[in-house]
């Protein structure tokens, strides 16, 4: 298939159409090949070719405002295969950048999709990285995503990883972030779990930063005989610093689910909270929605379906 | 069951926790009217009216409950529903992630009542505002009940519960609550307002005192609320109150 070709492929699996417009940056990456990079004023995309995948280097110059979201396009059409990807991302002091990444493998069926990324956001600069995977009916697919966040002083820090489409496969997400003063940390997982899924997701802030905060939330569905085990840790240091872990977990049929959030406050000025919710379909909600004419079952794909919305 | 009444509730008894709640109710509501069914805390207004809809752990009970005829006793709360039986609840659910439009919209394939932004528009919500707010949190308990309401208005039930329709709002809000009770007059809809509010009850044609699980009085408002405001405020029953009657809805 030619690159082109491949490009509208990738596209098309996640539902959206290839990007045309020269004010947004994109990549496209199938396999270990970068099929395509556009970029824009202030952006700095070093990709270099490897066995199974790619290592990048994606910098934002200091003070640049990249205005359209950074489209980046992963993934592999096969049915088997591996993708590695190595990134290495440097948002400069007072930057501010978001980045819409969709990792697609529609034909999965023996195929392992890692990403190694090392994060920096520099002072008072602003990141959000926007995660959407579309996996296969056949789940035969293995995404083990980490990331090592460093948040500069007044650094704000987003990301959001969504899977609701396709079996989710196995999901083993590694997250871990140190927090400078006054910066802010926002990490999000929505997940779908079906067949014999398993999602393992470990995020893990450190409050080491006078009045840094973060927020550490999960929204997970199981049903059939998928598993899901949520281990979020988040520590508090330094005075003022905040936090909050919030797990929600909708468990259906033979499904299974754990949470286990961990705080741990290490200066008397600091507070942390956490939150989880476990089980069943909440039976005032389900009722509440039946009450206007859903039969159970749509009633609760409704509930279910709230659940992983992206947060607005 | 004659051709002016749409609910009819015969002789129904139902325990909860080897407590008796409903004792041998009987009342029938009328087609097209509103009637206000009032009572003290823990007379059993909101058990009545969740033995209506059938919620879990309220379909347990003797006596029998007719809505246009047909027995609701092995109807699941979805199958009364589109039988055209609605609830507003006193606390209404609150979802994360679901727009205000996807929840009023949820009720809409079952009948043609008002479009999400019409219904909005009733209950003094404005759409473009609204309609893409979730569910959650977020709202205030006036919003959410209003929200409530309009989805209601969008189903176009043919009979609507209200349970506690004053609950936890302001003046503001309940204003226009009343003027989505006129709402459903217009659209034909039958009015059941359960309440302990003298306010709520002026809403209503007729009206029904239950106490201790059975209606105790039944008939025009005004005597109701006489009757109310002189034996149940403060209550002076026996903890067995005899049933008294009079002309009215019946």
């Amino acid at each position: 298939m030619e690159a082109a070709d491949l490009i509208t492929a990738l596209y098309r699996s996640v539902g959206e159409a290839c990007v045309t417009s020269p004010d947004i940056a994109h990549i496209e990456i199938h396999g270990n090949n970068v099929l395509g990079v556009h970029l824009v004023n202030g952006l700095h995309v070093d990709a270099q070719e490897t066995e199974y995948g790619i290592d990048a280097r994606i910098t934002v110059d200091n003070g640049i405002q990249i205005s359209h979201p950074i489209r980046i396009c992963f993934g592999l059409i096969p049915e088997k295969g591996s993708q590695h990807i190595s990134m290495d991302i440097t948002i400069e002091d007072d930057a501010h950048v978001a980045i819409a990444a969709s990792c697609s493998f529609p034909n999965a069926q023996e195929i392992v999709h890692s990403m190694d990324a090392d994060i920096h956001v520099g002072k008072n600069a602003r990141y959000a990285y926007l995660e959407k995977h579309v996996h296969g009916a056949a789940g035969g697919i293995r995404v083990i995503p980490k990331a090592r966040i460093t948040l500069d002083t007044g650094a704000r820090f987003q990301t959001d990883f969504e899977l609701i489409k396709g079996n989710a496969g196995t999901i083993e997400i590694e997250y871990d972030a140190i927090c400078g003063a006054h910066s802010i940390l926002d990490m999000s997982a929505r997940i779908s779990g079906r067949g014999t899924d398993t999602i393992s997701i470990h995020e893990k802030a450190d409050l080491v930063g006078e009045g840094s905060r973060a927020v550490l939330t999960t929204n997970i569905a199981v049903r059939d005989s998928a598993e899901a085990r949520i281990k979020n840790t988040l520590i508090a240091s330094a005075p003022y610093a905040r936090g909050h872990v919030d797990c929600k977990e909708i468990v259906q049929g033979n499904a299974r689910a754990s949470a286990i959030p961990i705080v741990e406050v290490n200066h008397p000025k600091a507070h942390v909270t956490h939150e989880a919710a476990l089980g069943s379909v909440d039976s005032k909600q389900l009722q509440t929605l039946m009450a206007r004419g859903l039969d159970e079952d749509a009633a609760t794909d409704l509930i279910i379906e709230g659940l992983l919305t992206r947060r607005r | 069951m004659d051709s002016k009444t749409i609910l009819s509730i015969q002789r129904v008894t139902l325990s909860l926790g080897g407590k008796r709640i409903l004792n041998d109710l009987t009342l029938d509501i009328w087609r097209g009217h509103v009637h206000a069914v009032i009572g003290p805390n823990g007379a059993g207004k909101s058990t009545l009216a969740s033995t209506i809809m059938g919620l879990n752990g309220y379909r347990e009970y003797s006596g029998d409950i007719y809505f246009e005829s047909e027995s609701l006793k092995d109807l699941t709360i979805d199958e009364r529903a589109r039988r055209g039986i609605g609830l507003a609840w006193q606390e209404p659910a609150r979802y994360e992630g679901l727009t205000v439009e996807t929840f009023i919209s949820a009720g809409m394939s079952q009948t043609s009542g008002l479009g999400v932004d019409e219904a909005l528009l009733a209950v003094g919500l404005d759409p473009d505002t609204y309609r893409q707010r979730a569910v959650d949190t977020t709202l205030s308990g006036g919003e959410r009940k209003r929200i409530e309401l309009a989805s209601i208005l969008s189903m176009k039930p043919r009979l609507v519960i209200m349970d506690e329709p004053d609950s936890g709002i302001d003046i503001d809000a309940l204003n226009k609550i009343f003027e989505a009770i006129k709402t459903l007059r217009k659209l034909d809809s039958t009015v059941v307002l359960i309440t302990h509010s003298l306010a709520v009850l002026r809403q209503a044609d007729h009206a029904f005192l239950i106490c201790c699980g059975r209606v105790v009085r039944k008939g025009s408002v005004s005597k109701i609320e006489t009757y109310f405001g002189e034996k149940c405020i403060p209550c002076d029953h026996k903890n067995d109150p005899a049933e008294e009657t009079e002309n009215g809805s019946s």
